[in-house]
C-alpha cells in the first residue's frame, strides 16, 4: 500500500492536515485509534488565552511574537500564522462547522461552572461574551433537562450573578427522554442530543418559550445537547425561541466536539481520503534519516508506504507520548522527547499548579521534523499536541497550536514535493 | 442533613475525642451502656489512620509468631466482626505463601504459633493455593490457609457512629479540641473550634476519653500529661481493579509490602514502615522510594501487579506507644494501651485509649468504656461483641444470612446501583429512597453510586462535602478517581442547600485530593487520567480560578 502522505492520528490535527493535502491532489491515509481529544471539547478553541496566568483580551498575536524559540508557535513562525489564520474558519465552514470569533481579539466563553475563559473561535450556539461582563444578557433563564446531572444551574447562576446578570432556573422534559431516564446511565449528553435531534425543536421550544413568558427572561442558557451530527437541529431550536438561546458545554462527551470530529471526517472522505478507523500503528521502519514504511495492527505484515508521514498522535491523553516509571517515551518510533529525567519532576501535587508533564512531547527541529537520536527524520513531521515545548493547558493555546502546526506541516509537505 | 446543632447545652457523662474506629466504637459502647455521650472529631470520620490502612480483617496470623497476645486478640475480634459487622466484612480467606527466596522451615513455626493462638491455619499444596487464588505467584513453594478477610473501615466507623446516635449520643465533626476546661486537678470539659468557621464553643463532661490515635499525644499534651508516642508511617498502593480475591501474605517474619488485600473493586499492597518525627504526622506524602519497594515486593506476591494500573498511593500513621519506663521508645508495644491519668498523673477526668489496631478497635472501646463506667461509678456490661451494628441486623426484607454475608433477596430486579448500595450499607440501605427513575440515576459509574444513595448519605451520614461523601459511599474511589462524578455529586450537594461558592471550593479541593494520591504513581494510565482530569477541570471548567482551601490531613 502506497500513499503520498500517511497521517498517524485522526483527531482535529490529522484531519486538518489531511484535508489541506487532499485539496492539493495528494493521496492521503489517516490511521486513527478512535476517539480524539475533540470528544472532550469545550466548544471553543484558544489561540493564546493566557500569558503567565493573566488572561489576554486584545491582540494575542503580539503575545505570540514574544514566545521562546522552542515554542511550537515559534517553529511555525508569526508570518506563517498570520497567513494561516484566515484559512481556518473557511475550512471548518466547508466541513459544516461554524466557528465564530477572530484572532485579533479574544472573547470569553462561559464554562459549565459559570466561570469565564478566553477563546479565539467558538462553535455555533455556545454561550460567549465579548468582555467579562454578562449584563448584556439581562435576566437569564437557565433551563435543564429533568434528570440530567451534567449541567449545574446553581454554579452558572452564581457565576452569572457575579457578572451582572440575574438568573432563574427551570427544568423541562420530553416523553422521549423519559425512556432514557429509566436506565440509570443513559441521561448523558450524547444520548440526549440524539433524542432531541430526532424529536425536533417544537416541544422543547414550546416549554422554553412558556418559561420565557412566565419569567420575562431576556436570554436562555441550556446544556449543549443538540445537534449531534450537524448544526441544523440547534439552529432550528435557536430560531424557535423568542429570545436569544445559547448553549453551555457539559462535561464529556462533548456534543459540539463530536459533531466537529464527524463533520471534518466527512469532508476528509468527500475529498477522497482513506480513514483507517480503529487501527494502530505498531512499528515503523526507519532507514537513515527517512521513515520508509509503517506497520499497523489490522494490516499485519503488509507495509504501508508513503513519501511523507505526519505524527498527529496527541499528548498523553491520546497516547501520542507515554510514560512508565523509567521515563517518558514516544511509543511508535522511539523519537526523542522533551521531558525531565526522574519521575519526581513530572507532576506537582497541586493539580492546578504548573505541571511539567503537560509540556512534554516529541522533540523537533525548527521545521517540525521529529528528532531520533538527536537527528531529524526528514520525511516525518510532528503536529498538534504531540509536539513538546509548551504547556498548552496553561496557555489555553492547544487548538491554536494544533491548527497552526497542521497548516504548516501540510504546506511543508506540499513544498517538498514540488 | 444531619445537624451538628447542640444548642440546648447538655452536661455529658463523657466526651470522646477522635472520630476514627476507636473513637466511634467507644462512643457506641458508652452510649449503649447509658452514658450521655458526645463524640467530637476535628475533621471527618476516618480521616486519620482508620482510613489509611489495608482494610485487612486480620486473622491474627501475621502476629502469631512474634506477638502471641495480639494474635489472640485479632482472631477473637475477627470472629466478632464477622457477626456484628457483616455488611462491612468480606470473607475472602487468606493465604500465607512461601516463595523460593523464603525459608520453608518458617511455615512449621508459623502454623504451630497460629494454632496456639486459636487461629485455624492449614498447610495446603502450592497447586491448591494456585487453584484458590489464580493471581498468586505460580512459583510459590508452600502455602497456609488462614481465616483472613477484608473489612471496610469507612463503613465500620460510620455504623458505630449511627448506633451511638441511636442511643442518644451527640456527634460533632469538624470540631477540634483546642483547650481543656479544668479545675486544679480535674479536666471538666473541652474548648472546641469549628474547623470550618473558626467558631469556638465549650462542652462539659465528667470524663474526657482521648481516642485521638497518633494525634492523642497532642491531645494529652493539651491536658498537661505526656503520652510517649512514636509515629510509624506506612505507605500503600491501590491497584485499579481486583487483582486477587483472597488476601495474600508472605509466610515470613513481617516485613515491608508483604500483604495484598482485595477490597471492593480494587486491590491494595502494603505497607512500608518508617519512623517519622511527630511534627510530620499531618504530612503524608508517599516517596518514590516507598512506591518502588511496594511495587517490587508486590510483584513477587502477584506478578500481574507489574502490568496493572496503579490508581493511587497513600500513607497512614500507626500510633505506637512506648512503655512509661522507656522514654527512648525501644520497647514499643503494638498492643492496646488504656491509661487512667488520675492514677498515672494525678489528673482526674481524663483517660487515654491508644495503641492497638483497627482489628481491635472494639476491644479498645470496651476497655475504655469499662474504665469510664468504673470511674463514673456506673454499672452496665458491654454488649458490643454480641449486638450487630446498624446495617448488619438480620432483616428478611433486605437481606438474609448466608455464610455470614448479606445477599440481596431481590437481586434480579434491582438496578445495579441499588445492589451496590445494599452491599455498602447492608440493612441501612432500607433508608435509601428510590421514589422515581431520577433517584436510580447513576452519579459515579465506577462504583455505581446513585442519586438515591447520595441523598441518603447527605441526610443521614454527616455529609457536607465531597470527601465526606466519598468516604460514605465510595463515590470517586474507582478507576476515574472522581473525574466525571465529582461535578455531578457537587451539583447534587448544591441542591441539598450548600451554596455554590463553597461547593466550588469543595470541588476544587476534592479534585486536588484525588490528584495528590495519583501524583506519586504518575505514569502510564494514571498520568493519562491525570491529564484528562486537568483538561476537564482546568481546561473546560476553569476550576483553577477557584482557590482550594489550605491543605489538611482531611484533604489527602
Amino acid at each position: 500500500m502506497k500513499y503520498d502522505t500517511i497521517i498517524i492520528g485522526g483527531g482535529m490535527c490529522g484531519l486538518v492536515t489531511g484535508i489541506n493535502l487532499l485539496k492539493q491532489g495528494q493521496r492521503v491515509a489517516i490511521i486513527s485509534q478512535g476517539q480524539s481529544a475533540l470528544h472532550f471539547s469545550s466548544g471553543s478553541m484558544g489561540l493564546l488565552g493566557y500569558t503567565n496566568g493573566t488572561a489576554i483580551e486584545a491582540d494575542p498575536l503580539s503575545a505570540i511574537a514574544t514566545l521562546p524559540a522552542e515554542h511550537p508557535y515559534s517553529k511555525v513562525g508569526l508570518d506563517n500564522i498570520k497567513r494561516y489564520l484566515p484559512q481556518v474558519q473557511p475550512l471548518f465552514a466547508e466541513a459544516g462547522v461554524t466557528l465564530n470569533g477572530d484572532a485579533t481579539t479574544n472573547h470569553y466563553r462561559l464554562t459549565p461552572l459559570g466561570l469565564l475563559k478566553p477563546a479565539w473561535l467558538t462553535m455555533e450556539g455556545y454561550a460567549t461574551l465579548p468582555a467579562a461582563d454578562a449584563k448584556t444578557w439581562g435576566k437569564t433563564l437557565l433551563v435543564n433537562l429533568q434528570g440530567f446531572l451534567d449541567f449545574y444551574p446553581k454554579y452558572l447562576a452564581a457565576g452569572l450573578e457575579k457578572l451582572g446578570a440575574t438568573t432563574v432556573v427551570r427544568t423541562i422534559t420530553l416523553d422521549s427522554l423519559a425512556r432514557l431516564r429509566q436506565s440509570p446511565t443513559e441521561m448523558r449528553s450524547t444520548n440526549i442530543a440524539r433524542t432531541l435531534d430526532a424529536a425536533g425543536p417544537d416541544s422543547v421550544a414550546a416549554q422554553i418559550n412558556a418559561y420565557v413568558d412566565e419569567t420575562g427572561a431576556e436570554t436562555v442558557l441550556m446544556p449543549a445537547v443538540a445537534g449531534l451530527f450537524d448544526e441544523t437541529p440547534l439552529k432550528a431550536l435557536i430560531a424557535k425561541i423568542k429570545v436569544p438561546l445559547r448553549f453551555v458545554s457539559t462535561i464529556p462527551m462533548s456534543v459540539g466536539g463530536m459533531r466537529a470530529q464527524m463533520l471534518l471526517r466527512n469532508l476528509f472522505h468527500t475529498l477522497g481520503g482513506s480513514y483507517l478507523l480503529g487501527d494502530t500503528v505498531t512499528s515503523a521502519v526507519v532507514e537513515g534519516s527517512r521513515v520508509k514504511h509503517i506497520y499497523t495492527h489490522n494490516l499485519g505484515d503488509t507495509p504501508v508506504e508513503a513519501d511523507n508521514f505526519v505524527l498527529a498522535t496527541g499528548s498523553f491523553l491520546s497516547h501520542g507520548i507515554e510514560a512508565n516509571p523509567q521515563g517518558v517515551f514516544e511509543p511508535i518510533m522511539e523519537l526523542d522527547v522533551t521531558a525531565d529525567n526522574g519521575r519526581d519532576k513530572w507532576c506537582n501535587p497541586d493539580i492546578f499548579a504548573q505541571q511539567n508533564f503537560e509540556s512534554y512531547g516529541v522533540a523537533t527541529d525548527a521545521d517540525l521534523h521529529p528528532l531520533r537520536g538527536g537527528q531529524p527524520l526528514t520525511n516525518l513531521y510532528a503536529a498538534g499536541a504531540v509536539v513538546g515545548g509548551c504547556n498548552a493547558l496553561k496557555e489555553e493555546s492547544g487548538a491554536g497550536i494544533t491548527l497552526m502546526t497542521a497548516f504548516k506541516v501540510a504546506e511543508q509537505i506540499l513544498t517538498s514535493k514540488s | 442533613m444531619v445537624t451538628n446543632d447542640t444548642s440546648l447545652k447538655k452536661h455529658y457523662d463523657v466526651i470522646v475525642i477522635g472520630g476514627g474506629a476507636t473513637g466511634a466504637g467507644t462512643a457506641r459502647d458508652c452510649a449503649t451502656r447509658g452514658l450521655k455521650t458526645l463524640l467530637v472529631e476535628r475533621f471527618d470520620f476516618t480521616a486519620g489512620a482508620t482510613g489509611r490502612n489495608h482494610g485487612l480483617l486480620h486473622s491474627g496470623a501475621r502476629y502469631a509468631v512474634t506477638d502471641h497476645e495480639s494474635a489472640t486478640e485479632c482472631i477473637k475480634e475477627n470472629q466478632i466482626l464477622r457477626r456484628i459487622a457483616r455488611h462491612c466484612v468480606e470473607d475472602t480467606g487468606g493465604l500465607f505463601i512461601t516463595l523460593p527466596e523464603d525459608d520453608l522451615d518458617y511455615q512449621k513455626t508459623f502454623i504451630e504459633s497460629c494454632l496456639r493462638a486459636g487461629i485455624n491455619a492449614e498447610a495446603i499444596s502450592p497447586e491448591e493455593a494456585r487453584h484458590i487464588e489464580p493471581a498468586v505467584n505460580p512459583d510459590l513453594i508452600g502455602a497456609v490457609k488462614v481465616p483472613d478477610g477484608a473489612v471496610d473501615p469507612f463503613r465500620l466507623t460510620v455504623a458505630n457512629v449511627v448506633d451511638a446516635r441511636r442511643h442518644g449520643a451527640d456527634v460533632l465533626t469538624y470540631h477540634e479540641v483546642i483547650e481543656f476546661e479544668r479545675t486544679a486537678d480535674r479536666i471538666t470539659g473541652v474548648k472546641l473550634r469549628d474547623t470550618r468557621t473558626g467558631a469556638v464553643t465549650v462542652e462539659h463532661a465528667d470524663l474526657m476519653i482521648n481516642a485521638g490515635g497518633i494525634w492523642g499525644a497532642h491531645i494529652a499534651e493539651l491536658a498537661g500529661v505526656k503520652v510517649n508516642m512514636f509515629p510509624a508511617k506506612g505507605a500503600l498502593l491501590i491497584f485499579g481493579h481486583r487483582v486477587n480475591n483472597t488476601v495474600i501474605n508472605r509466610c515470613r517474619k513481617p516485613a515491608d509490602a508483604d500483604i495484598l488485600v482485595p477490597g471492593d473493586t480494587i486491590s491494595l499492597i502494603g505497607t512500608t514502615s518508617s519512623r517519622i518525627p511527630y511534627d510530620q504526622i499531618d504530612n503524608m506524602e508517599v516517596t518514590p522510594e516507598e512506591v518502588d519497594v511496594l511495587l517490587r515486593e508486590g510483584i513477587k506476591i502477584t506478578p500481574a501487579l507489574a502490568y496493572t494500573r496503579i490508581l493511587r498511593a497513600y500513607a497512614g500513621v500507626r500510633p505506637l506507644v512506648a512503655a512509661d519506663n522507656d522514654p527512648s521508645g525501644r520497647s514499643i508495644s503494638r498492643g492496646i494501651v488504656c491509661l487512667d491519668h488520675a492514677e498515672r498523673d494525678g489528673l482526674e477526668g481524663f483517660i487515654t485509649i491508644t495503641g492497638g489496631k483497627l482489628m481491635t478497635y472494639r476491644l479498645m472501646a470496651e476497655w475504655a468504656t469499662d474504665m469510664a463506667m468504673k470511674k463514673l461509678g456506673r454499672t452496665g456490661a458491654c454488649t458490643t461483641a454480641e449486638t450487630p451494628l446498624p446495617g448488619s441486623e438480620v432483616d428478611q426484607a433486605y437481606g438474609k444470612e448466608e455464610g455470614g454475608i448479606m445477599h440481596s433477596v431481590h437481586t434480579i430486579q434491582y438496578p445495579v446501583g441499588q445492589r451496590a448500595a445494599e452491599d455498602r450499607h447492608g440493612s441501612l440501605s432500607a433508608d435509601i429512597r428510590y421514589e422515581g427513575h431520577d433517584d436510580h440515576a447513576v452519579v459515579c459509574e465506577c462504583e455505581q453510586v446513585t442519586v438515591g444513595e447520595i441523598n441518603y448519605a447527605v441526610d443521614h451520614l454527616h455529609v457536607e462535602n465531597l470527601i465526606n461523601l466519598r468516604r460514605r459511599t465510595r463515590m470517586g474511589m474507582g478507576t476515574c478517581q472522581g473525574e466525571l462524578c465529582a461535578c455531578r455529586a457537587a451539583g447534587l450537594l448544591t441542591n441539598a442547600g450548600i451554596c455554590a461558592e463553597r461547593s466550588m471550593r469543595d470541588l476544587s479541593s476534592f479534585i486536588n485530593e484525588r490528584w495528590k494520591g495519583m501524583c506519586p504513581v504518575g505514569w502510564g494510565e494514571t498520568l493519562v487520567e491525570g491529564q484528562f482530569m486537568s483538561w476537564l477541570y482546568e481546561g473546560v471548567c476553569g476550576l483553577d480560578q477557584i482557590a482550594h482551601p489550605a491543605d489538611t490531613i482531611d484533604g489527602k
